[in-house]
């Protein structure tokens, strides 16, 4: 079996024995969502224009509440340090447990997504531009994600650091992502927006795991 | 097969040591002795490639350490390295396949850990665990290198022997071992060194 | 020759020589700049006197992005060549780039409110330049919570690249975001036509802020050089 293989197998076993923390992640995401109706008042219109917005953002949230857990517990139990003394090369090991982390944050988000733009009252083929954007742009956030889990991996407050660090660079995802979906909305061809997409996709993929493997080396000096 | 010359390693703007040197062959064993803070695991750190030392170089047969070493070096640190919602067996499975081993059920029995294989790695004491860990051992004698952070810590009577039984027979074929321990036990070796940090 | 600086002992006695050239240095741009900016450039046909702002708003903001890939360029370099200097550059950069990030914010605030009635606008370059604020903010709480300051160098140099690296792309997407939302430009980079005077003075300003961040981010440096380095025997004999 190769190694993203087995690295990965592993950690989907893991979550599913810990299925609370993928379900938590979802709930978050639902919750933060139905906050803005809240918020902002329920006038349809409004709630319409606002939706894209509002579903990438709770997505947003949702992915840097999930990132702590990539791979603090690996390093808490020693399990981090053996696959780094192994001879399985680190980007693997970096890009499996991304695949992992998406496989169980991001697909989900994407695909419960369209129940919270029926919420918002979008049409059909804005609901599926919804979806197949936060399906392109998820990995995104898994991939710049994992730099962000790395680099404060041992250090005091975590979490809210992560935040801090990794929102700004999830901004043109957030913009693309809710523009698509916008470009529906208001009756412009959204196929631009795919396309900086998919580029996003690409960029990203070779600058967080790059990131990711160095600040590991840094974390486990 | 192992050498390293002029070794310097600094933690938390202390100098733990600095010009450390040494050879090791197949068949040797070389004991690193020293309190607690002294240095020791983090020597084994940078043998392992995990640190990056201050200075000086490590040779691995004749040429500097490429990223091949690791089918070659087994590392055992001091966390046990398994996870709470895996089986004992399911982690050491994994641990084996991460080294390109092949895991055999019986070296989770030579610890004395093997009736405990389907169980979650979270109702193990420590004792345990460090067992489970070390089963490891039994499966390596292909890798030349073993780097062992205090072997022996938390082990009863009966596992001190397998472990000692294990590094015994892997020195008689050939290989090499670094270890750290507050602990001495005899251990049959070709040669033996001795190296006292702090 | 370049090597032989490189290490804090022998930078730390240059940089306090060239401190008090380029504080000077600045304070004569400075004066030159703010002249041309208030006693030379003619008023604006529509925004009136209010537009001077621009003086400081511009180069701040100029001085806010150049900082931020010169302070990625030292983290970088001393990622790739284990230098100790490097990283205590980028530490020393930090603080004074952020500094001008916020400046160009509150100008930009202070310009928007005659011109526009409000005092934030979501424009291009404003809401660039929060995001880099945020940029700074995040570089210099990373290193703040790693205790050990060389690896606080190294994981701050991981970011600060990844920055540089998304700076251009966020600066892209934020003026696709703005030109598609807002069909007439409420836009305060829509200054008024360039006259020369009006260039000239924007450029005092931007060698102004360049001088003065060399000697401020040198002061700093020696600060951060006293405090890495206080056991060395070298300091000791320097401060005596």
């Amino acid at each position: 079996m190769s190694g993203f293989a087995l690295l990965l197998r592993r950690d989907l076993r893991i979550a599913l024995r810990r299925r609370g923390d993928v379900l938590n992640v979802l709930v978050f995401f639902v919750i933060v969502a139905s906050l803005f109706p809240l918020g902002v008042g329920p006038e349809p219109n409004q709630l319409r224009a606002m939706a894209p917005g509002v579903v990438w953002i709770g997505a947003l949230l949702a992915a840097v509440v999930s990132l702590p857990r990539l791979f603090a517990a690996d390093f808490a139990d020693g399990t981090l340090e053996q696959m780094l003394a192994s001879a399985q090369p680190l980007p693997v090991v970096v890009l499996a447990k991304i695949a992992a982390h998406w496989l169980l944050t991001g697909l989900p988000l994407a695909i419960v997504a369209p129940l919270i733009g029926l919420q918002y009252d979008l049409p059909a083929d804005a609901l599926a531009a919804l979806m197949a954007s936060l399906l392109l742009g998820t990995p995104v956030l898994s991939l710049l994600g994992a730099a962000g889990a790395a680099l404060v991996l041992g250090t005091r407050g975590a979490g809210a650091l992560i935040a801090l660090l990794v929102l700004p660079l999830y901004v043109p995802v957030l913009i693309f992502g809710a523009g698509a979906v916008n470009a529906h909305l208001i009756g412009i061809n959204p196929s631009a927006y795919f396309s900086l997409l998919g580029a996003l996709l690409a960029v990203s993929s070779l600058i967080g795991p790059w990131a990711a493997c160095a600040a590991l080396r840094v974390a486990l000096d | 097969m192992l050498e390293t010359k002029a070794l310097a390693c600094e933690r938390g703007g202390r100098r733990l040591f600095s010009d450390l040197g040494f050879a090791l062959g197949a068949g040797e064993l070389l004991r690193v002795r020293g309190a607690n803070g002294s240095g020791k695991t983090s020597l084994l750190r940078i043998l392992a490639g995990l640190t990056r030392p201050e200075t000086g170089t490590i040779a691995w047969r004749g040429k500097a350490r490429d990223w091949d070493f690791g089918r070659e070096m087994l590392f055992l640190g001091h966390a046990p390295a398994l996870k709470d919602e895996l089986s004992v067996l399911e982690n050491f499975a994994f641990s084996c396949q991460l080294s390109f081993l092949k895991e055999e059920k019986n070296a989770l029995e030579r610890l004395g850990v093997g009736r405990l294989a389907d169980l979650p790695a979270r109702f193990l004491s420590q004792g345990q665990r460090r067992r489970v860990a070390l089963a490891r051992l039994g499966v390596a004698s292909s890798m030349p290198l073993w780097l062992l952070d205090e072997p022996f810590a938390a082990l009863d009577e009966e596992a001190i022997v397998a472990v000692r039984g294990l590094i015994e027979g892997h020195l008689a074929g050939g290989g090499l071992v670094v270890l750290t321990s507050h602990q001495e036990f005899p251990l049959a070796a070709r040669a033996e060194r001795a190296l006292a940090l702090g | 020759m370049l090597f032989k600086f490189a290490s804090p002992q022998t930078f730390f006695p240059l940089a306090g020589k060239m401190i008090p050239w380029f504080g000077a240095l600045a304070a004569v741009l400075a004066l030159a700049g703010l002249y041309v900016a208030f006693l030379v450039a003619p008023t604006d046909a529509t925004q009136g006197e209010a537009y001077r702002i621009i003086f400081i708003h511009v180069p701040a903001a100029w001085m806010s992005m150049f900082l931020y890939l010169v302070m990625a360029g030292w983290a970088g370099t001393g990622l790739a060549l284990n230098t100790r200097l490097s990283g205590m550059m980028a530490s020393a950069i930090a603080p004074t780039g952020a500094m001008f990030t916020f400046l160009a914010l509150w100008t930009g605030s202070l310009w928007g409110k005659p011109t526009w009635g409000t005092w934030w606008v979501w424009d291009a370059r404003l809401t660039s330049e929060l995001i880099l604020l945020f940029l700074y903010l995040g570089f210099i709480a990373l290193k703040a919570s790693i205790e050990d300051p060389v690896r606080a160098d190294r994981a701050g140099a991981i970011l600060a690249l990844v920055g540089a690296v998304n700076v251009p792309i966020i600066y892209f997407s934020v003026q696709w975001w703005n030109t598609l939302h807002q069909g007439a430009s409420v836009s305060l980079t829509r200054s008024p036509s360039m006259a020369m005077t009006m260039l000239a003075g924007m450029l005092l300003m931007a060698l102004a802020a360049w001088t003065y961040s060399i000697a401020v981010i040198l002061a700093r440096l020696r600060t951060i050089i006293r405090e890495r380095e206080r056991d060395m025997e070298w300091l000791r004999e320097a401060m005596a």
